[in-house]
């Protein structure tokens, strides 16, 4: 069970390993969903969801980049 | 409406995703087999499929009982969640700021660390080596699973994109029993940044679709996602390639 429960744990890091990335990522698509909830135009939550992505993408690299820097990375 | 626009990125991230997968697990079943023999690496890597099979054939069926808005939607946050990481890791090492992966090192890694436990262990080496052996076929297999659904649910593609899968399967296995080494040459990082591209293009879309936004171009617009995610990919890398840290900051 211990091998199992292990691989379920690999599994869900799957998801998530650098944590602030998945929060960021769950925060743009939380703020579409609800834009999208009040009838905000589609286009709208297309660029914000879009945009957002690429944005989100960037500032993680460039954070990783800067934390290089300074002590060496975990990950 | 399925065409080839969708069909040929779905299998095709459907099958480097899975040669990704593939040779890691086909790594660590190889250190198994050196270190104890091919016996437990089998039953461990048979007892893996054969639990990947039940979780498949359990919750496969599911899938058909899940509103489709609900389904891309669901799909397409995990999409992001999995494609990005792929993708700012393989940015990361490609601009040289983390290690590459390196399957000659996690073969003797592993080799170590098995021979390190079953020094501890004696009586229960077979059983160490065979549990390995099923746990990587398990966390690799799950992987290819989630992402054969991902990128084949929202449009009924899961032929196809299991297909590719499959594909990507047989190569490694084949290639794994002529040398019978670590499939230490296959561009890693080139196909995970591929892979990640890819299936960061089809989060965007399958989540824009599960809120109902009416993508230009329709499906067209995936290809225009997998455009941008790549050019800014590539951009990441090359700025962060040329700049030193210092500047970055």
């Amino acid at each position: 069970m211990n091998a199992l429960g292990e691989a379920l744990r690999e599994f869900f890091g799957l998801f998530v390993e650098d944590g602030s990335l998945a929060l960021a990522i769950v925060g743009l698509v939380a703020a579409a969903t609800i834009l999208a909830a009040v009838a905000t135009p589609p286009v709208v939550v297309g660029l914000l969801l879009f945009g957002g992505c690429l944005a989100v993408l960037v500032e993680n690299v460039l954070r990783a980049r800067r934390n290089a820097a300074g002590p060496p990375l975990s990950r | 409406m399925s065409n080839w626009i969708t069909i040929a990125p779905a299998v095709t991230s459907a099958f480097l995703a899975s040669l990704v997968e593939v040779v890691e697990a086909f790594t660590i079943v190889l250190a198994v087999a050196s270190v104890r023999g091919w016996r437990p690496a089998i039953a461990g890597s048979l007892a893996g499929l054969a639990l990947l099979a039940l979780i498949v054939l359990a919750f496969g069926p599911a899938i058909d009982r899940i509103p489709i808005g609900l389904l891309q939607f669901s799909v397409g946050v995990l999409l992001l969640l999995f494609g990005m990481r792929w993708l700012r890791k393989a940015v990361l090492r490609a601009a040289g700021i983390i290690a590459l992966h390196d399957e000659d090192a996690a073969y003797r890694a592993e080799t170590v660390h098995l021979r390190d436990e079953m020094r501890q262990r004696q009586t229960r080496a077979d059983w160490l080596a065979g549990l390995t052996a099923f746990k990587a076929v398990v966390v690799e297999g799950l992987e290819v699973a989630f992402i054969v659904i991902a990128v084949g649910a929202g449009r009924g593609l899961l032929l196809p994109a299991s297909l590719g899968a499959l594909a990507a399967c047989v190569l490694v296995l084949s290639f794994g029993v002529l040398i019978h080494r670590p499939l230490a040459r296959v561009p890693e990082n080139t196909l995970k940044f591929a892979v990640g591209v890819m299936l960061s293009g089809f989060g965007v879309f399958w989540t824009g679709e599960g809120l109902g936004v009416p993508w230009p171009g329709e499906d067209l617009a995936v290809l225009a996602f997998i455009a941008a995610f790549l050019a800014l990919g590539l951009g990441l890398v090359a700025v962060l390639r040329s700049r030193p840290a210092e500047l970055v900051r």
